[in-house]
């Protein structure tokens, strides 16, 4: 019985069959992941900008903070955003649970304290001057912004990547609050955890190796992009 | 220095050989028996009659068929009738023996948009959903339960399917959970039931019906296709728990004072107390 080798034939076989279930949760996985960076990323990369260059009271505190809830569990997040949107919540009117977009709703929190910290860390990293040069030459604040976003371009892509990592791959968030329904709310790491709970281990190292490629080749990109980066440097 | 040598080679052979002999059977079951608490009252019991100490495994009844396959248990007791005569006939399990049976019912909203109340029996409460399209929700992961509820629409002659019905694809407890919180119908075992109606706006609406019965077997994993199996031992547990004493407490076994599982390997046993 060799699981491993045989899994890697189900999983090249599940991907070319065009099975339409396997697609569907592929690309409902992504979807929502990157919604979820999409959002998060702008209100993110604003907040660890002013964390970085402007002085006001608990600064020091609300950076302690963003650190701090890098580590909180997925589950955690998952568990107080279902107690929000249950019926008996406070938005429970909404009619949100157990639907896609909760799932976004619950990555944008797991991936917003993740964001922040690390373009937190390469603003504070950024030569200072280049935001000061850009000032007295004539900039209003928003385009020098830019240009000092473009200066730390590459420890922002990185922050960005390492936040779309750990959404995509997350489970306790999406399990709670998604409920994993087929055809709605089922993505790659519920499905792995159900054709696991299935006994059908197969299947799910299929899926997890396609999570992991589908993964590999994105990382891939970039570092072919940071890479033209450092030549022309 | 010679002799400590010799002493601690003696003793680590005594000692990998005394594990052996207590390393404990593994049995692999479903969430349903080990979380009503079943398996605490019966397994002391037996472990103190037997000597022989017992590693309890709880997943779905795929799993743990799909793990008696792979070897890595020593005996199985599900409820998948289907499933476990397939699994008997490919020659991974041996000597099977009933067990106990418990029931299903269906559960829905109170307001009970279908209407299935009033309606006894199971198929035609079914059907009745189905016409409505009333939120349904499945647990759509191939447990036992997932394969009854498939079962039984099948009986009904419905293929499910669309909006309505939401495979969801978790433990029976959530299940429940995500029912209470869609408004929707859905099959359950009675003992997870019973655990959760507290937490639940939710009603028994159809229940008794002989579709909705659930045989528990144990199966002997084949220890000709493995070796490690450890047969003897657990051909002892299924001797004890079809014995006069494992039935007789299963009968008495209750939760929440209700009781929860019909022995079925001695039909009279409660006639003989």
């Amino acid at each position: 019985m060799n699981d491993l080798g045989q899994a890697s034939v189900n999983a090249f076989q599940l991907l070319l069959s065009g099975n339409g279930d396997i697609w569907e949760i592929i690309s409902l996985s992504f979807g929502v992941s990157f919604s979820a960076i999409l959002i998060a990323t702008p209100i993110a990369l604003v907040i660890a900008f002013f964390l970085a260059f402007y002085q006001f009271p608990f600064r020091r505190a609300l950076i302690s903070l963003f650190n701090t809830f890098m580590s909180v569990p997925a589950v955690i997040i998952g568990l107080t955003l279902y107690l929000i949107l249950s019926r008996s919540g406070p938005l429970g009117d909404l009619r949100l649970l157990f639907t896609s977009k909760a799932m976004v709703i619950g990555q944008i929190m797991l991936s917003f304290p993740l964001l922040v910290a690390m373009a937190h860390a390469s603003f504070q990293a950024a030569d200072r001057r280049a935001w000061e040069t850009a000032i007295t030459l004539g900039a209003k604040p928003w385009r020098a912004f830019f240009t000092l976003m473009y200066e730390v371009r590459f420890g922002l892509i990185a922050a960005i990547v390492a936040g779309f990592g750990r959404v995509v791959a997350e489970i306790g968030c999406s399990m709670m609050v998604g409920g994993n329904i087929l055809h709605a709310t089922r993505n790659i790491p519920t499905a792995i955890a159900l054709e696991t709970s299935k006994g059908e281990f197969a299947q799910g190292i299929a899926l997890g190796m396609i999570l992991l490629v589908l993964s590999l080749s994105l990382n891939a990109g970039v570092s072919i992009f940071q890479g033209k980066g450092e030549l022309q440097a | 220095m010679k002799k400590p040598l010799l002493l601690v080679t003696l003793l680590s052979l005594i000692f990998s050989a005394s594990t052996y002999a207590q390393e404990p059977l593994r049995l692999a079951t479903t969430t349903s028996t080990e979380n009503s608490g079943l398996l605490a009252e019966l397994l002391p019991v037996f472990t103190k009659q037997t000597g022989i100490n017992i590693d309890v495994i709880a997943v779905g009844t795929g799993k743990a068929l799909q793990m008696a396959r792979n070897g890595d248990t020593d005996v199985v007791m599900v409820h998948a009738r289907q499933a476990e005569n397939v699994f008997i006939a490919e020659g991974f399990g041996v000597n099977r023996r009933d067990v106990m049976e418990n029931d299903f019912v269906i559960v829905g909203p109170t307001n009970d948009p279908a209407n299935i109340n009033n309606t006894i029996s199971t198929l035609k409460a079914l059907q009745k959903i189905a016409t409505k399209r009333a939120s349904f929700i499945s647990r759509g992961d191939n447990s036992g339960t997932h394969k009854k509820e498939r079962f039984i629409w099948k009986h009904a002659g419905l293929n499910p399917s669309g909006d309505w019905y939401k495979e969801a694809g978790q433990g029976m407890g959530k299940i429940l959970l995500m029912a209470n919180e869609l408004g929707a119908y859905t099959l359950t075992d009675r003992g997870t039931w019973l655990a959760y109606k507290d937490k639940l706006s939710l009603n028994i609406l159809n229940e008794g019906g002989v579709l909705l019965k659930n045989p528990y077997g144990i199966i002997a994993v084949n220890p000709a296709l493995h070796k490690d199996i450890q047969y003897l031992k657990a051909m002892s547990l299924i001797a004890w728990i079809t014995s006069p004493v494992g039935q007789s407490l299963i009968d008495t076994f209750q939760k929440n004072e209700q009781r929860l599982f019909y022995p079925t390997a001695i039909k009279d046993v409660i006639a003989s107390e």
